[in-house]
């Protein structure tokens, strides 16, 4: 009986520290979203999506710029992310399926996955920045792209992985060559996992500031060349956020919570997808 | 008469087989075998005992996996297709093969029979829409899934989806058809319609069947063919192999004595 009894003490204190844990954690993530929401409601207007920064000092603008040059990066970046990611994925899985490279290669990735993406930003800076002699766009979406490729890569591989290799070999029975088995039957079996990947690799990198810092940098006025500095949002909240005026920081408050809904909206749509496709079975 | 002599050609033959799994593994023992066309042939044994491996030489599914190697022949229209200038890829067109749990590829009925059809470039939509609904009827398949031919294949039931895979295979007009423990994976009804199925498509092509199932060999096939440990023991008429077997380890397996 004292047993039993120590049994359920025992219980009850885990059960209790666990909670308290879980709540602490959920406290600040619901803090930080809350108050990103209230404040940024504030700043939120029209404007904001349709006029370019006004001088510093001076009320009102927006940050068109920043929202266009944000969209322009990731675009380039998941252009060159996503590609090459799939691609080296299916030569893992599918090529190199069972050989020790690809064992070695796929841990190489999954430590890229947590390499800290300043280093990233720091490696594109000394190969895309300094030779040019200035930031510039194109810097910032290869750097973003670099953060995609192992997240895409690894999500591809294992989406691959699982489709069963017996449908593979009823493509081959039929006489078809790898490369239209892989296209035609394992990639649509695959699809909606690929995607899914896909999508939270454009997450990932949406949120990402310290590698745009050292490569696209900034831009105060509206720009689509590539070739010059870019604005992005994360630097712009960055710079606004440090910056002295009250509108700057209403600003940063406002595009802060624009980025997190964006972000949010990606990666709920990923879930969606994998219930949608893997629930449904 | 008409028929028996028909049966009576040869459509592949297998002479002096071995096989080796990872270049070590001995797996095949100099088979030697001839399958007569129009004809269904059953390949039975205890489990690991090769039946499946041979099957598999027909179509060189074994050149899928690195260091898998053949020595001798399997001559067919002429020519031996283990040779290095007979192309898998073309050989895999002319000798379909069905596996033992259904394969339907993620994607509509009508795509999965129109597949292997697209592949050897057929791309005129009526022509897709004739051939599918003959490989279909062919497959006793059609009545069941005319009115959803756009639907997902994986909505089927398990036997529908293996007549299904069955109709695709036929869809390409193959010579020879390789069944691979066709119906161990399903319940006893669809079983029954798989083997009827297989009977009566003896009529357009020859067909080489593995089976745990010795009931089964005896009910559909002509011929069979008895292996242990990778050799062939035995391969007479089906009659001749279920009623007076000639060798002493045939009769035992066929008797349950093992297996």
């Amino acid at each position: 009986m004292r047993i039993y009894r120590r049994r359920k003490m025992e219980n009850l204190f885990a059960l209790v520290l666990s909670t308290i844990a879980a709540f602490i954690g959920l406290f600040w993530l619901i803090f930080i979203l809350a108050d990103v929401l209230v404040h940024g409601l504030k700043g939120l207007n029209l404007s904001l999506f349709l006029q370019d920064p006004a001088p510093p000092g001076i009320e009102g603008g927006g940050l068109r710029n920043a929202f266009v040059g944000q969209l322009l990066i990731t675009f380039f970046a998941t252009l060159m992310g996503v590609p090459l990611g799939v691609l080296g994925g299916t030569f893992l899985a599918e090529y190199a399926r069972g050989r020790k490279f690809a064992r070695v290669i796929s841990i190489l990735s999954d430590i890229m996955v947590s390499v800290p993406s300043i280093v990233i930003g720091t490696f594109i800076y000394a190969l895309l920045v300094k030779p040019v002699g200035h930031f510039n766009g194109w810097a910032g979406a290869v750097a973003l792209a670099i953060i995609m490729i192992p997240v895409v890569l690894r999500t591809t591989e294992d989406m691959l992985s699982l489709v069963p290799w017996t449908l593979r070999e009823a493509a081959f029975a039929l006489g078809a060559p790898y490369y239209k088995v892989i296209i035609q039957v394992v990639y649509r079996g695959a699809a909606t996992g690929i995607l899914t990947g896909v999508l939270l690799s454009i997450a990932r990198v949406a949120g990402e500031t310290a590698p745009l810092l050292f490569t696209s940098f900034n831009n105060s006025f509206f720009s689509i060349n590539m070739n010059e500095p870019m604005a992005s949002l994360t630097v712009t909240i960055f710079q606004y956020a440090m910056g002295p005026y009250e509108s700057w920081h209403v600003q940063a408050w406002a595009a802060s919570l624009v980025i997190t809904l964006f972000i949010l909206f990606i990666t709920i749509l990923g879930r969606v997808l994998i219930r949608w496709r893997y629930g449904k079975r | 008469m008409e028929v028996w002599k028909k049966m009576r050609e040869i459509e592949v033959e297998v002479k002096g087989l071995n096989f080796y799994y990872s270049g070590r593994v001995h797996a095949l023992k100099n088979i030697n075998l001839k399958v007569y066309k129009n004809s269904v042939t059953a390949l039975i044994g205890p489990s690991g005992c090769g039946k499946t491996t041979l099957l598999r030489c027909f179509n060189r599914m074994h050149d899928l996996y690195p260091d898998n190697k053949y020595e001798g022949e399997i001559i067919f229209k002429g020519k031996n297709i283990l040779s290095k200038e007979v192309d898998p890829i073309d050989l895999r067109s002319r000798i379909g093969m069905v596996f033992q749990k259904p394969t339907p590829f993620p994607m509509s009925i009508f795509d999965n029979i129109a597949y292997g059809l697209k592949l050897r470039g057929i791309k005129k939509r009526t022509e897709l829409s004739e051939r599918v609904e003959k490989a279909l009827r062919h497959a006793v398949l059609w009545d069941e899934v005319k009115d959803k031919l756009h639907t997902s294949a994986y909505d089927l039931s398990g036997g529908q989806q293996q007549r299904l895979v069955i109709a695709r295979a036929l869809a390409v007009e193959p010579e020879v058809l390789l069944f691979d423990e066709p119906t161990s994976a399903l319940d006893p009804i669809s079983t029954a319609k798989i083997e009827e199925l297989i009977v009566e498509l003896k009529k357009d092509v020859t067909i080489v069947i593995v089976t745990h199932n010795m009931q089964q060999a005896a009910r559909i096939s002509d011929w069979t063919g008895f292996l242990m440990l990778g050799e062939l023991i035995e391969y007479d008429r089906t009659d001749k192999i279920f009623t007076s077997p000639s060798k002493k380890l045939t009769e035992d397996y066929i008797t349950g004595r093992f297996g």
